[in-house]
């Protein structure tokens, strides 16, 4: 007879509850490994989303995405040029406020020549951008729809498609208009100073026409990194292959994240596994009575641990099993993406596990010292 | 009473046993001698303190004397140390043991309490079952057997842990107080049945009582006094 399940059938209601109290916590600590899955997932999608194999960036900067990056548009043209280059476009990365339907929304506006590289790629919903002005795809987390109108600076624009999974680092969704459009917008949001710099025809060139990167592909045989050390050797430019700058995002971008991410994962996995300790323990004490009648009764050491090791594994597994429940439920309410991996829930139950059968050596030492005679004390 | 060392099932000689040390110490036991007998049924009398719990204990190999010898059923167990290290297999074997309070695991019903007990001694789940209804319609409970410890009466329970200790047919049933929480006709009901399950299973009953409206069902009474087993009366 398994005295591990008798006992918690008959305390059935209380060990539901304490796993219901365990599963929460498993859910925000899965919650926690999903959003910096999702926020690294998303970053680079952002980084790859344009299908670019060179980033031409402004000289001594890690643009556009780590650091803000301003070239000349007419760079495009001399990329274009290039031996090994097959297609270039210019592109421009700015995250703006904008009023709808009350709400006002954070948006990542990403702004690219229609019929070069760094459109969006798979619209869900709706079509691609088709005209040069006033047509806008944006992310399905924006809330817009194929058919709103959203004012953006002094236009507005109609959404005619919906992409999925594009947001920047922080969680922006990205929205698509065309480079004309976005650059129209980059100086209608100046500052007032640099606005009258502009209108006297100071800079103009510089502002009006400035992008933030050129993105290029290359021909099936062309090395990515000579063509980026012939663009390195001109002035006010450098360039990064597509892998560098995904490394360049991991590392500045997300790195952050992962460190302010990391933290918090470390201290609430540090509670979860004092209160499964703790749970475990109480759980133990409050049956040393009934542990020292059945050293009294002639019970073994083998039956006494297995009765607490079996509890507290179950305890741990069951809290694990809702938590994941629980986050697979809500992932998709959650205002940043989710992400959760296979080997994370894995990695989480072999930590539980161990936790538990750490903490029921705990109750195990404790049980085994009860002095059988306790068992008769009223 | 004849010294026929085969019917000796409780046998100690000069058992001592104190706790503390210095101003604190508390001598529970001196220099006791006891024999049981196999089939009798005795009692230990005694005020509050006198070593009464302490004697049991010894007997039930649960606490260790600081000298002397305790024989159970012709095993020397105890000859100023411990001469087996599985405690816990001889109490399963040969010792049974019943309380004021009835000490049933709270998350067994009544049948798997005394299931348990022989599931321990390698009985089959079958043959443990069978046998715990057995005991409890034998100790008229069996219509309580699916019952939680928490739903029986008093009076049900002892008999539930009664069943327990009778379980694995001990040669030695110990019982602190076993009716002190019973009514006084509850209280004689399972003193004879004690008393009849000494006498079927050939088996010795020691019970430390303070209710002398059931003094008339022991043999023998015997009288603790500051740790001294002063005289024995025979009924
Ligand atoms: N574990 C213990 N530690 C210290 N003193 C004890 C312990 N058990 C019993 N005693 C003392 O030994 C004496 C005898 O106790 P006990 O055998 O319980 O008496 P009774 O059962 O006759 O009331 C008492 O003075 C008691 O305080
Ligand atoms: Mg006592």
């Amino acid at each position: 007879m398994n005295l591990a399940y008798r006992d918690v059938r008959h305390n059935l209601f209380r060990f539901l509850l304490t796993c219901l109290g365990l599963s929460l916590l498993m859910a925000v600590v899965l919650a926690m490994i999903g959003i910096y899955n999702g926020l690294v997932s998303d970053a680079l999608n952002i980084v790859k989303a344009p299908q670019a194999e060179l980033w031409v960036v402004e000289h001594g900067t890690q643009g556009p995405f780590a650091e803000a990056s301003k070239i000349p548009g007419d760079t495009r043209d001399a990329v274009a040029r290039l031996h090994g280059v097959s297609e270039a476009g210019s592109i421009t990365y700015k995250t703006v406020e904008a009023k709808f339907a009350g709400d006002t929304l954070r948006l990542y506006v990403i702004g690219y020549q229609l019929g070069r590289p760094g459109g969006p790629q798979t619209v869900v919903e709706g079509r691609n951008i088709q005209r040069s002005h006033f047509e806008m795809v944006a992310d399905r987390k924006s809330g817009l729809t194929p058919g709103d109108y959203i004012r953006l600076g002094r236009d507005n624009f109609k959404v005619v498609g919906l992409v999925e999974d594009t947001m920047n680092s922080a969680g922006d969704p990205a929205i698509f208009i065309t480079l004309a459009d976005a650059q129209t917008l980059q100086s209608q949001l100046a500052p007032p100073a640099l606005r009258v710099q502009i209108a006297r025809g100071a800079g103009l060139l510089e502002s009006e026409n400035a992008v933030a990167a050129v993105i290029a592909r290359l021909d099936a045989n062309a090395d990515a990194q000579s063509v980026a050390q012939t663009v390195r050797q001109w002035k006010h430019l450098s360039a990064m292959t597509q892998a560098e700058q995904e490394e360049l995002l991991i590392q500045s971008v997300v790195d952050r994240a992962r460190r302010q991410i990391g933290l918090f994962l470390g201290i609430l996995l540090t509670v979860s596994a004092v209160v499964i300790a703790l749970i475990i323990y109480t759980m133990t004490m409050e049956k040393l009575k009934q542990i020292a009648t059945l050293k009294l009764i002639g019970a073994p050491d083998r039956v006494i641990i297995g009765l607490i090791v079996q509890q507290s594994v179950a305890l741990g597994a069951v809290g694990w099993f809702f938590g994941l429940g629980i986050i697979l439920l809500v992932k998709d309410y959650f205002p940043r993406r989710v992400l959760l991996e296979p080997h994370n829930a894995a990695a989480l139950a072999g930590i539980i596990l161990v936790v538990c059968v750490v903490a029921s050596g705990l109750g195990v030492r404790a049980a085994l010292k009860v002095d059988p005679a306790e068992a008769i004390g009223g | 009473m004849a010294d026929d060392k085969r019917n000796v099932i409780v046998d100690i000689k000069g058992v001592s046993k104190h706790f503390g040390t210095g101003d604190a110490r508390v001598d529970a036991l001196r220099d006791v001698d006891l024999k049981v007998h196999a089939g009798e049924v005795i009692a230990l009398l005694g005020p509050s303190g006198s070593g009464k719990t302490t004697l049991l204990n010894v007997i039930g190999c649960i606490l260790e004397p600081n000298q002397g010898q305790v024989q159970l059923d012709g095993e020397m167990v105890y000859d100023n140390r411990w001469l087996r290290s599985d405690l816990r297999k001889l109490r399963l074997d040969k010792i049974g043991f019943v309380f004021q309070f009835h000490n049933l695991l709270p998350f067994l019903d009544a049948k798997d309490n005394i299931a348990l007990v022989l599931q321990l001694a390698k009985k089959s789940k079958a043959e443990a079952q069978a046998r715990a209804i057995e005991l409890l319609d034998y100790l008229e409970v069996g219509h309580r057997k699916d019952a939680m410890p928490a739903q029986l009466s008093g009076g049900e329970a002892q008999r539930v842990a009664i069943a327990r200790a009778l379980a694995n047919s001990p040669r030695i049933i110990l019982a602190d107080e076993p009716t002190a929480a019973l009514d006084s006709k509850r209280a004689g009901i399972v003193m004879d049945l004690l008393r009849k399950l000494a006498a079927e299973q050939d088996a010795c009953i020691i019970a430390v009582t303070h209710d002398e409206k059931i003094y008339d069902r022991f043999d023998r009474l015997f009288h603790l006094r500051d740790g001294q087993l002063d005289h024995d009366q025979i009924n």
